[in-house]
């Protein structure tokens, strides 16, 4: 292996390993790591890599053709076509108002209007990684907000592939070949019928994938060895994106239109687990290259017009995203969310700028510094949304506590319930109705409205700030029920009530047997995993169809819960020691299932002879047989 | 010394003024364990195992709950049914309660004079009480006449004080080993034999 080559890996690697993890640590994301770490290796930083950061991109672009080929997977036809109204009316409204303005602007600035067009489409991105992440880290994911965040990145993610389809069509110039497709005869072709050659490769994709695709995975599938299925992914994956860039075509494009014919397919969740690795790392690897291409000598010089150029690309999109946001009638506090967390440039424009660059529709000094504005703007992204939950949504949205509240005596409920979904709700109606108040903590300022509306005492903001803990009153409380939906956000305010707040009793919400182990490392005695009492429940509903009698199933299901508890509380302390673990656990689900055979039996005498004659039959027998040879 | 566990069996004990009174005396005498039925199993589901341990680790058992319809609560003929199971308490092998004690504790709204042939209840406590006393012959244990609280619903404050006085001195008794089993039977209720040791003191 050559030398040059595991010295550059060794460089990109170390990028990631140290600036990822600060990055996440900071709150901004892996994306932003990935750029970071590229800086600090580039040119303009440590200078570790040099010119050959753009062949590196090239390698690294086949991330970006991964992608796709997961966006494609992902849409189950459907689930699309559940949401079609909020993808299709959401995404478009933002996108064709986004570049329409930046169209405009740039015509205005002298631009020449398919450099404008191309321009104002990339702009027209937002960031999937960053926005999902953080929606996940804040647990917003499933507020309105969120939600048509979700519809307007995917209608963005499925849109690139037609744009990257029709960019040749702007260009004035017959181009060279990107992304290493070798030349051909595509190229010579006039715009229109390059675009007639496309549409017949879509076809010919999707009547491929559908009658040889499906059949050779099958094939696969029954060998049973996971590297092949592992290998058949990847080869699926590169063998699109050769025959689609034989034909001179985007490989990003085929690689989508084979995630979508395959998405259908019963092997959708093997492939995306099988590529997704693959994705990531080389994904990871065209930011950093990214970061490492960024001219630092343009921002240098012209500081200013690279600091306008980045406010008025936020400024522009989060205003169309507010407009778009009050088309589709969000709450203020919802909609400034939506805007100011779509407002950055994602990373597809890198994909798009890259292109736009290599048809020549855009000059490199103009490709040079919106990669910068992009970058830029990724960063922004945080640092708004900060500024906005501190500053921006207490003074102008939802209050954080009801002003009518502030001069009534300031009574103080025992109990405070930190999230109010599903499972919140159902304990604070419940405590209601049986006349306890409570003090309901919660994010989503849709819900905060409605219950204040309903009577609650609500605050509105994230559980795990201090402040806000305090605020609802923490500190004269009894009970914290901590019922928030993200495990990781639970887990969080779980420990910081802990720890600052140590005379409350927690009774933690817990999904699963894992997350209640977390809990019990965090010396909370009062854990109720989601899924346990419901799902017995639902058993027990079982045994009763089947012909059980009602009360002898519900006994077992009691019995299955009480097993079940003692043996979460036998296993916690061994699940950091994994082989113990393992042989506790198989130990355990013996003992389940002895006993639960026991109590299934009709005549139970193993663990459950109550209520049962049977045993002592033959001592009466005896008994009777002694009086009547005595009488 | 004997150790006494009472099996408290009350399904609104938060509206209950005389076991109420009666526990806050005895709930914290040291050899005395109160094992609160109605807290412990909301969903009727005894825990056979533990309540057998516990059982074994008392001299004597105390059945205290109010008289409703003639007997006990539910949860306390659940208990019953549960944890005096064969093979344990009773049949081959069954010989873990051998030789304790056992009386029940009860508050009644009729007053003694209602509970006699010739009163509105037409039988006396001691006929109401037959399954406990048989159930505890089956398990070789001794049975107690009762203690009883009657008429609860004209009692003073006086008068609560005094009975919840007299279920003190009787646990001391127990505990301290100081009575006479013969004796004690004699009596249709634990509280005359109170009476009369009071009395004899006295005299």
């Amino acid at each position: 292996m050559n030398h040059s080559f595991l010295q550059d890996a060794l460089i990109y690697l170390a990028a990631a390993i140290v600036f990822v993890p600060i990055a996440k640590r900071l709150g901004m994301g892996s994306v932003l790591g990935y750029l970071i770490g590229g800086i600090m290796v580039g040119p303009f930083g440590l200078g570790f890599v040099g010119g050959e950061g753009k062949e590196i991109m090239h390698f690294a672009e086949f991330g970006v053709v991964m992608m796709l080929f997961l966006i494609g997977l992902e849409l189950e036809p459907v689930h699309f076509w559940r949401l079609r109204h909020q993808i299709l009316g959401t995404g478009s409204l933002q996108m064709i108002l986004t570049t329409l303005i930046f169209l405009a602007v740039f015509l205005a600035v002298g631009l020449k209007w398919q450099a404008a067009l191309a321009m104002g489409l990339a702009l027209s991105m937002s960031s999937t990684a960053i926005v999902l992440q953080t929606l996940r880290e804040k647990g917003l994911a499933q507020t309105e907000s969120g939600k048509s965040s979700f519809s307007v990145l995917l209608f963005q993610d499925i849109s690139v592939i037609p744009i990257l389809a029709l960019l040749p069509l702007l260009s004035l110039h017959v181009v060279e070949a990107p992304a290493g497709a070798t030349a051909a005869f595509f190229e010579t072709l006039p715009g229109w019928a390059q675009t007639l050659a496309l549409l017949f490769d879509v076809a010919l994709i999707v009547l491929g994938g559908r009658f040889l695709l499906v059949p050779f995975l099958r094939f696969i599938a029954r060998v049973h060895l996971r590297e092949m299925f592992t290998a058949s992914a990847l080869f699926i994956v590169m063998a699109t994106a050769y025959i689609v860039s034989l034909v001179g075509l985007s490989p990003a494009l085929g690689t989508f239109l084979a995630g979508v014919v395959l998405a259908n397919s019963e092997y959708r969740h093997e492939l995306e687990s099988d590529i997704e690795p693959f994705k990531g790392i080389l994904l990871g690897l065209f930011f950093i290259s990214v970061g490492a291409a960024i001219n630092f000598n343009l921002m240098i010089d012209r500081p200013l017009l690279i600091v306008a150029l980045v406010a008025g690309v936020v400024l522009l999109k989060a205003l169309v995203l507010f407009v778009t946001g009050r088309f589709i009638r969000l709450s203020f506090d919802q909609n400034l969310l939506f805007s100011l967390g779509l407002s950055q440039v994602g990373e597809f424009a890198f994909v798009l700028f890259a292109f736009i660059y290599q048809l020549r529709i855009l000059s490199g000094e103009w490709t040079d510094m919106m990669m910068g504005v992009t970058a830029l703007s990724m960063t922004l992204t945080p640092i708004l949304l900060l500024v906005n939950e501190r500053l921006i949504a207490p003074r102008f949205g939802t209050r954080r506590v009801e002003e009518k509240e502030a001069d009534a005596v300031n009574v103080r409920h025992p109990v405070i319930i930190a999230g109010f979904g599903d499972f919140g709700s159902v304990v604070g109606r419940f405590l209601k109705a049986n006349g306890i108040e409570c003090t309901v903590l919660d994010n989503d300022s849709d819900r905060v409205d409605l219950l204040r509306k309903m009577g609650f005492k609500v605050f509105y903001g994230d559980a795990t700030r201090l402040d806000i803990l305090k605020a609802a009153g923490a500190e004269e409380a009894g009970i914290l029920v901590a019922a928030i939906g993200s495990p990781d956000l639970n887990s969080d305010l779980i420990a910081k009530a802990r720890k600052y707040f140590p005379h409350l009793t927690i009774m933690g919400r817990a999904e699963g047997r894992l997350e209640a182990y977390d809990l019990i490392d965090r010396d909370i005695r009062n854990i109720y995993r989601e899924s346990l009492d419901t799902s017995v429940r639902l058993g027990i509903d079982v045994l009763v169809k089947l012909g059980f009698r009602r009360y002898s199933a519900t006994r077992a299901g009691q019995n299955f819960i009480r097993y079940d508890e003692e043996a979460l509380w036998k296993l916690a302390p061994h699940r950091h020691d994994e082989d113990t673990y393992i042989y506790n656990a198989r130990e355990q689900i013996h003992l389940q299932e002895q006993l639960l055979t026991a109590d299934r039996d009709v005549n139970p005498a193993v663990n459950d002879h109550a209520w049962d004659s049977e045993l002592s039959t033959d001592e009466f027998r005896e008994a009777e047989a002694k009086d009547d040879t005595r009488a | 010394m004997n150790r006494i566990l009472i099996l408290f069996a009350h399904p609104r004990f938060e509206k209950s003024r005389v076991n109420r009174a009666l526990l806050e005396q005895v709930g914290t005498m040291p050899e005395v364990t109160l094992h609160d039925l109605y807290e412990e199993y909301p969903d009727f589901n005894i825990h056979v195992k533990r309540e057998q341990e516990i059982l074994s680790m008392h001299d004597i058992i105390v059945w205290q709950h109010p008289f409703y319809m003639y007997g006990a609560p539910a949860l306390l003929k659940q208990w019953t049914d549960l944890v005096l199971e064969y093979g344990w308490a009773h049949g081959e092998g069954g010989e873990f309660l051998k030789d304790k004690l056992v009386f029940n504790c009860l508050t009644t709204g009729g007053s003694r004079a209602v509970y006699a042939a010739d009163g509105a209840c037409r039988f006396s406590l001691g006929e109401f009480l037959l399954p406990f006393q048989q159930s505890a012959c089956l398990c070789r244990m001794i049975y107690l006449p009762p203690f009883a609280v009657q008429g609860t619903y004209l009692l003073t404050q006086d008068d609560l004080a005094h009975h919840a006085e007299d279920y003190r001195n009787l646990l001391n008794l127990l505990v301290k080993g100081e009575f006479d089993m013969d004796d004690m039977r004699c009596f249709p209720l634990l509280n005359d034999w109170l009476h009369r040791k009071r009395e004899a003191r006295q005299l």
